[in-house]
C-alpha cells in the first residue's frame, strides 16, 4: 500500500527560517523522518513520495499551497497520508493540520498527523483528523513515530480506531455514546458519595464555555426601520412545505408574507415538536406576530415589514446547525437592507 | 414510612379466558380489557396485542408504559387519578414484575416513541425486556387534543389497575422492604453520614409534556418534599412522551432508579432523608420561583448533598442549571443527571445552558446519535408517524421497511433518571 508524507523545509534538510518561503515540491520515496515511518510500516506499506513545503509559504498562500499539494497527492492516489509530526512549530503545525484535513475531506484519503498539544494547529484540527500528541521538540521524534505507526497501520487496514485514551490520539471533542457497566443512577450516587467525601471524581460531561452575544445598539428611528421576523418556533405555511423537522432541524425555511396581514389556522401552523402546538396552530401570530407588525406598519410606527420571514425549529437542534442557519439568514437580511430583526423563540 | 413491595415475577404473557397469573404467566382476557377501555365513549376502537421480549415487533407511537400493581394495604393504585387520593408509600403492594401495559394509537402531533422488541433498537429501551400488553386505541374524530391525551392516559392506567388485580391473591416470589424515617429521626439514626436528598424535576411544559402528582398537574405545584416510597408506590404518573428518549413513562416513576440506588446506600455511605419534587414550567417567573424553593428546601432540611434529575432538554436545561447553581451556592454538593443533544455528528454543544458549578454530571447519552433499525415482522400502532416524530426526519421511513432515526425516537433511550447504562464520552 502507498503512503505520501508531508514535511516542512527544516525536516527536509533544506534550511531553517531563511528557507521557509520555498514552494511545494514533491520527491520520490522518503526524506528525513520518513525513514523512521517506512521502517515501521514495512512490509505492508511504504512511503512512495514526500511533499515538502516552506512553512511561511504555506501559511501566507494557504489556498494556493493547498491546491498544489492536493494535486500532488492525487497523482499517487495513496492509501494513507502522513503529515509531520510538527512538535511545537506553530506554522508547521497549522500547515500539517490544514493539509491533512484537506486530503481527508477533499480526496477521501485517511490522514494522520502529530504535534505538541499547545501547537495552535492542534486546537484547529484535532477534531478533523487523527492527531497524535507529541513532545514539544524534535527530540521526541522516536516517541512520536512509535505512537503514529500503530494508528497508521490500523487506518491502512481499514480497522476501526478506538477511543483517544486507548489509541493515544488527541480527543476530537466529539461526543460518542457508550454503554457503561453501571446504570446512570448508580453512577450518580457513586459520584455524589465521592464528591461529599472530597475525593476525586470524573464528571461525564464537562460544562462548556458559552458564547454570549452582545445586544446591538438601539435603532435610532424605528419609524424608518425595516423590520424582519425570524423564529425558532417553527411557524411555517400550512402543510409545512419544506418538511422542517419537528426536532433536530436540518434546515430552515424562508417564506413570503407580503400577501398576508394575519396568520390563521388556515394559512399557518407550527412544525415544532417541543411545545404544546395547540395555541400556535389556532393562531400562529402568537409565535410570529405578523398581525401586530402589519398594523404598526400601517400606523407608521415602524418603517416597513420585510417581505420574508425565516423559520426553523429550535427543538433539539444542534447549536452548530443553528449557527450555520443564522449566518446564512443574517447575510441575506443584511443584503436586503433589513435594519432590525424580531427573533421569537418558544 | 415503610413499604413492602411484593414481586410476582412474570416471564410470559398469553391470552386466556380469565385474567390471572399462574406459574409466572400473565393470562389476559382481551374482551374484558376492551370493555373497560370502551367504557369511555370517546374511545372509538381498541385492540389488545401482546408483545414479548425477542419477538420481531415494533411498537409505535408509544404513549406510556405502566407497570401493573395492586395495593393490598395502604391506599390504592395511582392515587388521585384512579384510586382515592389517600397517601401511598406505606403498607403492601404487589407488583407484576416483568409485565407492562403499553399504550399506542394515532396520537396528537409529532409525538411519541418507538419500542423494538428485538434487534439493535431493543438494546436502547428497557421496555424491550417486558411482557407487554399493548393497547391500540383510536378516539372519536372531533375530540380536542388535550382530551385525546387525557383519554389515552387514563385508559392505560385503568388497564394496569385491572391487570394488577390478578396479583392480589398471588404469593410474591420476593418481598423487598423500604423505609424512610421522619427527617429528625433519620438524622438521629445516622448522625455521622452526609444528609442526602433527591431533587426530581418533573416535566411540566404543556400538552404531552405533563406530569401528575396525586392527580395534581405538576405545573401547578410549588416544590415540596415527599417520601421516597411514595414515588415507588404510584404517587407520580406520566402525561408526556414527546422526544420519547428522555421523558419518564409512568413505569420509570414507579421504578425510579435514583430512589432505589440512594436507598441501597442509605445507612452505609449516606443518609437518604427524602425527595424534593419540582417542576419545569415555561414561564421565567415560574422557573425562578421553583428553583428558589428547591434550594430553600434543601437548605431548610440541612442537606449536605443532592442528586438532581432532569426530564427533557432545551428549555428545562435552564431549570436544571438554575437548580444546580442555587443549591451549590447554599454550600450543598450536587450531582446532576441529564442527557445531550450534541448533533448527529456529536460535535455540537450538548446543553442549552451551562454553569461551572455544574461540575458533577452523569449523562444518559447523545440523543441526536443516529441509529438504523431493521425491518421487523410486525408493527403494532402506526408506522407512518416515523417521518414526523421528534427525532425522525423526512426519509426516516425507507421503502424496504428499515428506518433511520435519532435515538431521540426510542422510548426511554437516554433517560435522565439514570435508568440505563448508556453514557457518552468525548473522543
Amino acid at each position: 500500500m502507498k503512503v505520501v508524507h508531508y514535511i516542512n523545509q527544516f525536516f527536509a534538510g533544506i534550511g531553517g527560517e531563511e528557507k521557509a518561503d520555498i514552494q511545494p515540491e514533491m520527491r520520490d520515496g522518503v526524506v528525513g523522518p520518513g525513514m523512521a515511518f517506512n521502517a515501521g510500516l514495512k512490509p505492508d506499506a511504504e512511503i512512495v513520495a514526500t511533499i515538502i513545503c516552506g512553512d511561511s509559504y504555506f501559511n501566507e498562500n494557504i489556498d494556493q499551497a493547498k491546491a498544489t499539494i492536493l494535486e500532488m497527492v492525487k497523482q499517487h492516489d495513496p492509501d494513507l497520508f502522513i503529515a509531520g509530526p510538527a512538535f511545537n512549530a506553530g506554522r508547521y503545525g497549522v500547515a500539517a493540520g490544514t493539509i491533512a484535513a484537506a486530503v481527508q475531506q477533499e480526496l477521501g484519503i485517511p490522514a494522520i498527523t502529530g504535534m505538541y498539544v499547545e501547537n495552535p494547529g492542534a486546537d484547529m484540527f484535532k477534531k478533523d483528523v487523527i492527531m497524535v500528541s507529541t513532545r514539544d521538540s524534535a527530540a521526541g521524534m522516536r516517541d512520536a513515530v512509535a505512537k503514529m505507526i500503530p494508528l497508521a497501520k490500523k487506518m491502512l487496514a481499514g480497522e476501526e480506531i478506538g477511543s483517544p485514551e486507548d489509541e493515544g490520539y488527541m480527543a476530537r471533542g466529539i461526543r460518542k455514546n457508550v454503554f457503561l457497566e453501571d446504570r446512570g443512577s448508580k453512577r450518580a450516587v457513586d459520584m455524589l458519595v465521592k464528591k461529599l467525601a472530597g475525593e476525586d471524581y470524573e464528571t461525564e460531561f464537562a460544562m462548556p464555555e458559552f458564547d454570549r452575544v452582545e445586544p446591538s445598539p438601539a435603532i435610532k428611528d424605528i419609524t424608518k426601520a425595516k423590520i424582519a421576523l425570524v423564529t425558532s418556533g417553527g411557524i411555517v405555511p400550512k402543510g409545512n412545505p419544506d418538511r422542517i423537522e419537528s426536532s433536530s432541524a436540518s434546515k430552515y425555511g424562508k417564506y413570503d408574507l407580503s400577501a398576508w396581514d394575519d396568520l390563521t389556522a388556515d394559512n399557518a401552523e407550527t412544525a415544532h415538536g417541543g411545545y404544546d402546538p395547540v395555541y400556535a396552530n389556532q393562531d400562529a401570530d402568537r409565535v410570529l406576530p405578523l398581525d401586530v407588525l402589519r398594523q404598526m406598519e400601517k400606523d407608521g410606527k415602524i418603517g416597513e415589514l420585510h417581505k420574508y420571514w425565516y423559520s426553523t425549529t429550535g427543538n433539539g437542534t444542534a447549536v452548530a446547525s443553528a449557527k450555520a442557519f443564522a449566518k446564512e439568514i443574517g447575510e441575506e437580511l443584511v443584503a436586503d437592507g433589513v435594519d432590525a430583526v424580531i427573533l421569537t423563540s418558544t | 414510612m415503610r413499604l413492602e413491595l411484593g414481586k410476582i415475577l412474570i416471564n410470559d404473557v398469553q391470552f386466556g379466558q380469565t385474567t390471572k397469573v399462574e406459574n409466572g404467566t400473565l393470562y389476559v382476557n382481551a374482551d374484558e380489557i376492551k370493555q373497560l377501555v370502551k367504557a369511555d365513549e370517546r374511545i372509538k376502537s381498541v385492540e389488545v396485542e401482546l408483545a414479548r421480549p425477542g419477538e420481531s415487533i415494533r411498537i409505535t407511537p408509544v404513549k406510556d408504559v405502566i407497570e401493573p400493581r395492586v395495593k393490598l394495604e395502604g391506599g390504592g393504585v395511582f392515587p388521585g387519578v384512579i384510586s382515592k387520593v389517600d397517601t401511598v408509600g406505606s403498607g403492601k403492594t404487589n407488583v407484576l414484575k416483568g409485565a407492562a401495559v403499553v399504550t399506542t394509537g394515532r396520537i396528537v402531533g409529532f409525538q411519541e416513541g418507538i419500542i423494538d422488541m428485538t434487534g439493535p433498537g431493543a438494546d436502547y429501551t428497557p421496555f424491550s425486556q417486558l411482557q407487554s400488553v399493548v393497547l391500540v386505541m383510536d378516539v372519536q374524530d372531533d375530540i380536542a387534543q388535550h382530551d385525546h391525551e387525557y383519554v389515552l392516559r387514563i385508559a392505560g392506567l385503568k388497564v394496569a389497575e385491572y391487570l394488577g388485580e390478578a396479583g392480589r391473591e398471588v404469593t410474591p416470589d420476593e418481598v423487598e422492604v423500604f423505609e424512610t424515617l421522619p427527617l429528625l429521626d433519620s438524622v438521629a439514626q445516622y448522625p455521622d453520614l452526609p444528609k442526602v436528598a433527591y431533587v426530581q424535576m418533573l416535566q411540566s411544559q404543556g400538552l404531552l409534556h405533563d406530569t401528575y402528582v396525586y392527580g395534581v398537574d405538576a405545573k401547578k405545584i410549588i416544590p415540596t418534599i415527599i417520601y421516597p416510597t411514595e414515588i415507588m408506590d404510584g404517587a407520580i404518573i406520566s402525561g408526556n412522551c414527546v422526544s420519547a428518549c428522555d421523558k419518564n413513562t409512568t413505569y420509570h416513576h414507579q421504578n425510579n432508579p435514583v430512589v432505589h440506588d440512594l436507598l441501597a446506600q442509605h445507612g452505609k455511605t449516606l443518609n437518604f432523608v427524602g425527595v424534593i419534587i419540582t417542576n419545569e414550567n415555561v414561564y421565567l417567573a415560574d422557573k425562578i420561583r421553583s428553583s428558589d424553593w428547591t434550594a430553600k428546601l434543601a437548605e431548610y432540611i440541612s442537606l449536605d448533598g443532592v442528586i438532581i434529575s432532569q426530564e427533557g432538554f432545551g428549555n428545562p436545561d435552564t431549570d436544571l442549571i438554575m437548580n444546580t447553581k442555587k443549591i451549590e451556592q447554599k454550600g450543598i454538593k450536587t450531582v446532576i443527571i441529564t442527557d445531550e443533544y450534541a448533533g448527529r455528528d456529536g460535535a455540537s454543544q450538548s446543553l442549552a445552558d451551562a454553569d461551572p458549578l455544574a461540575n458533577a454530571v452523569v449523562t444518559g447519552g447523545n440523543a441526536n446519535e443516529v441509529i438504523e433499525l431493521p425491518k421487523l415482522d410486525k408493527i403494532i400502532g402506526d408506522i407512518s408517524v416515523v417521518d414526523r416524530i421528534a427525532g425522525g426526519f423526512d426519509g426516516s421511513l425507507r421503502q424496504d421497511g428499515t428506518i433511520l432515526v435519532e435515538l431521540q425516537t426510542i422510548t426511554g433511550a437516554t433517560n435522565e433518571l439514570g435508568f440505563n447504562k448508556l453514557s457518552a464520552k468525548t473522543e
